[in-house]
């Protein structure tokens, strides 16, 4: 297929056409998906209706779809679109389709110190509500995310990094996190504990306009400072001595690069909890939609997006009158895609 | 079947190889019975060892002789015997799979159990272990079976150690996600399941041990009589075959084995992860790779292990306990992370 090139300031990037129709389909795709999940509620509107509460700001239904539906929906689509961006960069960096944040230890370290607020803090200090949850949730999730994932790196490092060590070494990391977080539930009060289970299942219930905040603007700066970045992503799948030999400066672009995918998973972590495999699977999804030799960033973010709107509208209706948290959803699906990638890499 | 090679007569060379494990086994005993006595004698009441023997052989009904056959014996006897059968499914496990990185919990085999037991609670709102082992044991099975499969196809066109342990995590990713949805929805199943997923042999009491007992007994007969078969499949499927080994029923009863042991003790302690995965690596440099002396030391030294996890959870936190899964788990991924850096990981 032809490719056009996109000059900006001396930059060029190479713009297919196919990529660029993948990425539009999908968004319309969100954006009508969006408006299905947003007649849920206690009270049921149709699509029509919730178009004109949106824009009439004189309508019944104005407030509760402008602060109540439209928050969670656009929570559910950047939550969705940050962590396949962070998936995205980090499987382009350890050439390997099974790296994720979630294995990286980004979002299983931010769960134990959430859990830890959580828990911790207690019924006695008023539960999670308030400040605590619009601020210090958010701020604990960003701190561990960043520990878990210094961890892993630094634990996987040496002289170079291996994609599959760095995955195992992710696995090991993973399950010292998870002790410490099941040893939190257990001393936990068990309604705390209850909401702290919601919580690391990953959940797009309650979300407001403060959860939207964060992983907004994540998004607006990363996502261009990602594309810049890109271009040395590209080369860095031809391995480390080539690149090297072509005169990338390796490290530093993997560091930023990493970093970048580390921030935008843990405000996503922050914002929703940890769902599970959209990283994983939004990638590899929009990398066969595209038919390109890496996954494509913008694309991966709008099927990040996607997947994570459809499987709430699930979550939300697959059991109604109970609501799933969506991370459970993306679970259920997720896992089995797992076991087919791997399945379909052994040769 | 093969016929039990444990009596066969061997030459000179052989008797003092047999004589030097012999030994060995000895002394891994000594250390298992060293254990028990921290396990008997340590915890928040500190025991002497003169009231413990008190307790034991003519109880008159201390406080002492209460806490020690009431409360440090069961747990002490479940540690041993969960320790024995997660040791034993471990190094089976890595014996078939031939992957140094398999672990009943790391394989998902833990989840099965877990995933079966909570819908039992849920669905048929079972109440009683017994009824818990069954489910545990369905569940176990299912998973392993499944690993098993993963694990093996196509010989040597199989997984590598690598993405076996990735297949593993997906399954258990999967089960857990499941779970939870379960769990959210009933919570009286989230209050066992809580304590459950962290895996514990405290208070479970003297009629779980006699519920499990059987099961692990008749699990750990299977892995022996699976010894010789094992160490012939591990010279490679084709030259197994012509030593004249039933394939098929030799990987039969290692699953069989493998869900006995890991179901029961799954289902008495909830989920312990890591003691399979570390006990076959600590126990090769003195067995070798010959099984039927692997699965007698990895039982041994798991055993010693879960008891020694345990004292060190009772004493690590007062006025609190933490749990021994807890411990074992963060004893054990380090490790796995050191057996990782150490080398690529290769087929065994």
């Amino acid at each position: 297929m032809s490719a056009l090139a996109l000059r900006v300031a001396g930059l060029s990037w190479r713009v297919r056409p196919r990529g660029v129709a993948v990425t539009v389909g999908a968004l319309a795709a969100v954006v009508l998906l969006m408006a299905l999940n947003m007649r849920l509620g206690d009270i049921p509107m149709s699509v029509a209706e919730v178009l004109r509460a949106v824009v009439d700001a004189g309508s019944d239904n104005h407030f509760v779809v402008m602060e109540l539906r439209l928050p969670r929906a656009l929570t559910g689509a950047l939550v969705g679109a940050a962590l396949a961006l962070a998936g995205a960069i980090t499987q382009s960096i350890a050439r390997n389709p099974l790296a994720s944040p979630e294995i990286l230890g980004v979002t299983t370290g931010a769960s134990v110190t959430v859990v830890a607020g959580v828990v911790l803090s207690g019924s006695a200090a008023g539960g999670v509500s308030g400040a605590l949850a619009s601020f210090g949730i958010p701020a604990l999730a960003l701190l561990g995310g960043l520990t878990g994932a210094v961890i892993v790196y630094s634990l996987a490092w040496r002289r170079g990094l291996d994609g599959y060590r760095l995955v195992l070494v992710g696995i090991g990391v993973a399950a010292v996190f998870t002790n410490v977080k099941f040893w939190l539930l257990t001393v936990g009060d068990v309604n705390d504990t209850g909401r702290a289970m919601v919580w690391i299942s990953g959940s797009l219930n309650g979300r407001g306009w403060e959860h939207v905040g964060p992983v907004a603007l994540a998004l607006v700066l990363l996502i261009p400072a990602t594309l810049l970045g890109a271009r040395s992503l590209d080369a860095l799948r031809f391995g480390d001595d080539t690149v090297t030999s072509l005169g990338v400066r390796m490290n530093l672009a993997r560091g930023l690069m990493i970093f970048a995918a580390v921030l935008l998973a843990a405000v996503a972590t922050a914002s929703a909890g940890p769902i599970a495999f959209v990283a994983l699977a939004s990638p590899q999804i929009a990398l066969r939609l595209t038919r390109s030799a890496q996954p494509p960033l913008l694309a991966s973010a709008v099927v990040g997006a996607l997947l994570t709107t459809a499987a709430d509208l699930i979550a939300r209706t697959a059991f109604s009158p109970i609501e799933l948290p969506v991370g459970v959803v993306t679970a259920v699906l997720g896992a089995p895609y797992l076991i087919h990638l791997i399945w379909r890499a052994r040769k | 079947m093969p016929k039990l090679a444990y009596f066969t007569r061997v030459s000179n060379s052989e008797e003092e190889q047999v004589r030097r494990r012999t030994a060995v086994f000895g002394a891994l005993l000594v250390i298992v019975l060293i254990t028990v006595v921290m396990s008997i004698t340590i915890g928040s009441k500190s025991v002497p060892l003169t009231d413990a023997w008190h307790a034991l052989t003519s109880p008159t009904g201390t406080e002492n002789d209460i806490v020690i056959r009431s409360l440090r014996v069961p747990r002490t006897v479940l540690g041993v015997l969960a320790g024995i059968a997660l040791g034993v499914a471990g190094a089976l496990m890595q014996g078939h799979t031939r992957n140094p990185l398999a672990d009943p919990g790391l394989l998902g085999v833990t989840q099965g159990a877990a995933f079966a037991m909570v819908a039992g609670i849920i669905f048929l709102g079972m109440t009683s272990l017994y009824a818990y082992i069954w489910f545990g044991m369905a569940g176990a099975l299912i998973a392993s079976v499944g690993v098993f499969a993963l694990g093996m196809v196509g010989g040597r066109g199989g997984p590598t150690p690598v993405t076996l342990a990735l297949a593993g995590t997906a399954v258990s990713a999967f089960l857990y996600a499941l779970t939870s949805a379960l769990v959210l929805i009933d919570e009286q199943a989230m209050d066992v399941f809580r304590f459950w997923q962290s895996g514990s042999i405290a208070a479970r009491g003297e009629e779980v041990v006699w519920q499990v007992l059987p099961f692990i007994v008749a699990g750990l007969l299977l892995a022996l009589i699976n010894a010789p078969g094992l160490n012939a499949l591990s010279l490679g499927e084709d030259v197994a075959r012509s030593l004249g080994q039933n394939i098929a029923l030799t990987r039969g009863i290692g699953i069989a084995a493998v869900t006995l042991l890991s179901g029961a003790s799954v289902a008495a302690c909830g989920s312990l992860s890591f003691i399979g995965l570390i006990v076959p690596h600590l126990v090769r440099p003195l067995s070798g790779t010959d099984h039927r002396w692997l699965l007698p030391y990895s039982g041994l030294v798991g055993a010693a292990l879960l008891l020694f996890a345990d004292v060190i959870g009772r004493v690590v936190a007062p006025p609190g306990e933490l749990e021994v899964g807890i411990v074992l788990a963060l004893m054990g991924a380090p490790f796995f992370v050191a057996l990782v850096r150490r080398r690529k990981p290769v087929r065994l």
